[in-house]
């Protein structure tokens, strides 16, 4: 589902961001991405969000070289990829529902069939009932399920999750994970970064750690 | 049970359950989220311009009083054309002739001119006529009828030949004719006419260029506005790129707002231009009315206002586009 090839990032002034990374995640398959802050988890994300591109190697989604993708392919590339970020980047003039809806109505579904999918999608991260309230009235862990429901709504093959418990206390944390592993079992194909190491130890999944831009263990 | 229509069947392939698809429903159901999508475009923009009623009122109206402006002066020049065009330019040349030559002596120097082969035509108006004339039309009947001796010259109007265009050569036979020795004085009548026609091309070529000038102002506010709003909506953009969102959809909302502010400017310098013209209205006819004309003012017509409202609203999509094409450019997901 994702390869990534010798794959290396440069930033102009900042030097090697990422060194010779390689790794490979099969569908279904559920990893963390772990090292000391700056060690270069959140590019490594970018690159496969398409928010940047690599300067040396080779990033496969769904077998697409992501480098040769066209501004264009962008859009389609990015539906595939469910994201899931540390601050939730909800939109906090919009109902939870209209967040949730969002990718939904950016892909052109009909109404019926966003309403039936965004109940479908908060029925699952145990949401459905808050769809007319505002983000700014729920709790961390609450918007938090927002942004995963929002993620998985279009039923994309990846997701990735930049930090995703980085607000939470450990309990709605480990509760977080525990969804995350709900949609593993489906099929889904699942990063997390995280520096949370207790958590992660805690759960029997691949582990990737980044050190200084190396992948030192996968 | 509902009827289900069969697919070939296909060799088994082991799928995730986990449906994938990056854009969904079917034909019907995605025309109709298409058009939603416009639809909800179009009316949220005007929302989103109602909500912020202040500042877009401001800048409607900054682009009204341009759009009037130049629609204005159109109208302006469109009436004095209007005007000019009910009178003949024609080389006429009036000779008042001395006091003392008598008639006999008037119509041996109309025969003379005659046979000039550049003149087409000459007339000789006696003082007779003349004042029957002038007791008719200037309105100072009686006054005259009271004088003892009639005042009026002996006039001889002189048509030159069409193929005399050239101004010079007129202004020489003018000149020539200043020098007889019958003539007191002599003027070429609708020279004036002639200076306002070459005025009118002038204030009509004024106006397309000032139109442009404000057009092009018109445009970098419209494309201002937008700016702004892209700027308050920054989040919204950088997540709607993020999860999935093609450039066409992050537009679309924008170019409606373009839009919206483009037509209520138009709407808004129609009733500015109407309102002044009705204004002038009166005035103007009572005017002409002095000097039993029938000149009626005209109004931006029906077509000419769809042309105002069109071109604004184009102007307002325009100047949205230009923002939207190099500033969306430099928004990018972080």
């Amino acid at each position: 589902m994702l390869k990534f090839d010798n794959v290396s990032m440069r930033y102009t002034g900042a030097g090697d961001v990422l060194r010779n990374v390689s790794f490979h995640l099969q569908r279904g398959e559920m990893a963390f991405l772990t090292g000391h802050s700056g060690a270069g988890k959140s590019t490594l994300l970018k690159l496969i969000a398409l928010i940047e591109r690599c300067s040396r190697g080779q990033v496969l989604l769904d077998g697409q070289d992501l480098n040769q993708a066209k501004d264009r392919q962008v859009p389609f590339i990015r539906r595939k990829v469910g994201l899931i970020f540390q601050d939730y980047k909800l939109l906090q003039d919009r109902t939870v529902f209209d967040n949730v809806a969002l990718p939904l109505v950016i892909a052109g579904y009909g109404h019926h069939e966003v309403s039936r999918r965004v109940r479908a999608s908060l029925d699952k991260v145990g949401l459905l009932g808050k769809e007319r309230k505002y983000p700014a009235v729920l709790s961390g862990g609450e918007q938090q399920r927002v942004g995963i429901a929002r993620a998985v709504v279009n039923k994309p093959p990846m997701i990735l999750a930049d930090e995703p418990t980085g607000n939470l206390d450990p309990e709605l944390s480990a509760e977080i994970m525990h969804l995350f592993e709900q949609f593993q079992q489906v099929g889904v194909t699942i990063l997390i970064a995280s520096h949370d190491i207790s958590l992660i130890a805690q759960m029997n999944h691949r582990i990737l750690k980044l050190d200084h831009g190396q992948l030192v263990a996968s | 049970m509902k009827y289900v229509k069969k697919k070939p069947v296909k060799p088994v392939k082991q799928e995730p359950r986990w449906q994938t698809t990056i854009s969904g429903g079917d034909f019907v159901d995605k025309f109709h989220a298409y058009r939603n999508l416009h639809a909800h475009a179009l009316f949220s923009s005007l929302g989103r311009l109602v909500a912020s009623r202040f500042s877009s009122a401001m800048t409607i109206v900054v682009l009204a009083i341009a759009i009037a402006l130049s629609s204005g002066f159109y109208i302006l020049v469109a009436n004095l054309q209007q005007l000019a065009g009910n009178l003949e330019a024609s080389n006429q040349i009036s000779l008042f002739l001395k006091d003392e030559i008598s008639e006999a002596k008037a119509n041996k120097f109309a025969d003379t001119i005659r046979q000039n082969p550049d003149i087409q035509e000459v007339k000789l108006i006696t003082k007779e006529q003349a004042l029957a004339e002038f007791q008719a039309h200037s309105g100072f009947g009686e006054a005259v009828k009271s004088l003892e001796k009639n005042p009026l010259p002996i006039v001889i109007q002189v048509l030159p030949k069409n193929s005399l265009e050239n101004e010079q050569a007129l202004e020489v036979m003018l000149d020539d004719f200043k020098r007889s020795a019958e003539v007191d004085f002599a003027q070429m009548d609708m020279q004036w006419v002639k200076r306002l026609q070459s005025i009118m091309e002038v204030a009509r070529r004024g106006v397309i260029l000032l139109s442009l000038l404000l057009g092009a102002g018109v445009l970098f506010i419209t494309a201002n506005t937008i700016r702004l709003e892209l700027h308050t909506r920054r989040d919204e953009v950088v997540i709607a790129k993020l999860v999935g969102a093609t450039n066409g959809f992050i537009h679309r909302p924008f170019l409606y707002s373009g839009f919206w502010i483009g037509f209520f400017s138009g709407v808004t310098a129609w009733f500015i231009v109407t309102t002044i013209m009705l204004i002038l209205k009166y005035p103007i006819e009572k005017l002409s009315g002095l000097y039993d004309d029938t000149f009626h003012v005209l109004f931006l017509g029906f077509t000419e206002t769809l042309a105002l409202l069109f071109i604004s609203s184009v102007l307002g999509i325009v100047g949205s586009w230009i923002v939207l094409h190099f500033q969306l450019k430099q928004l990018k997901p972080e």
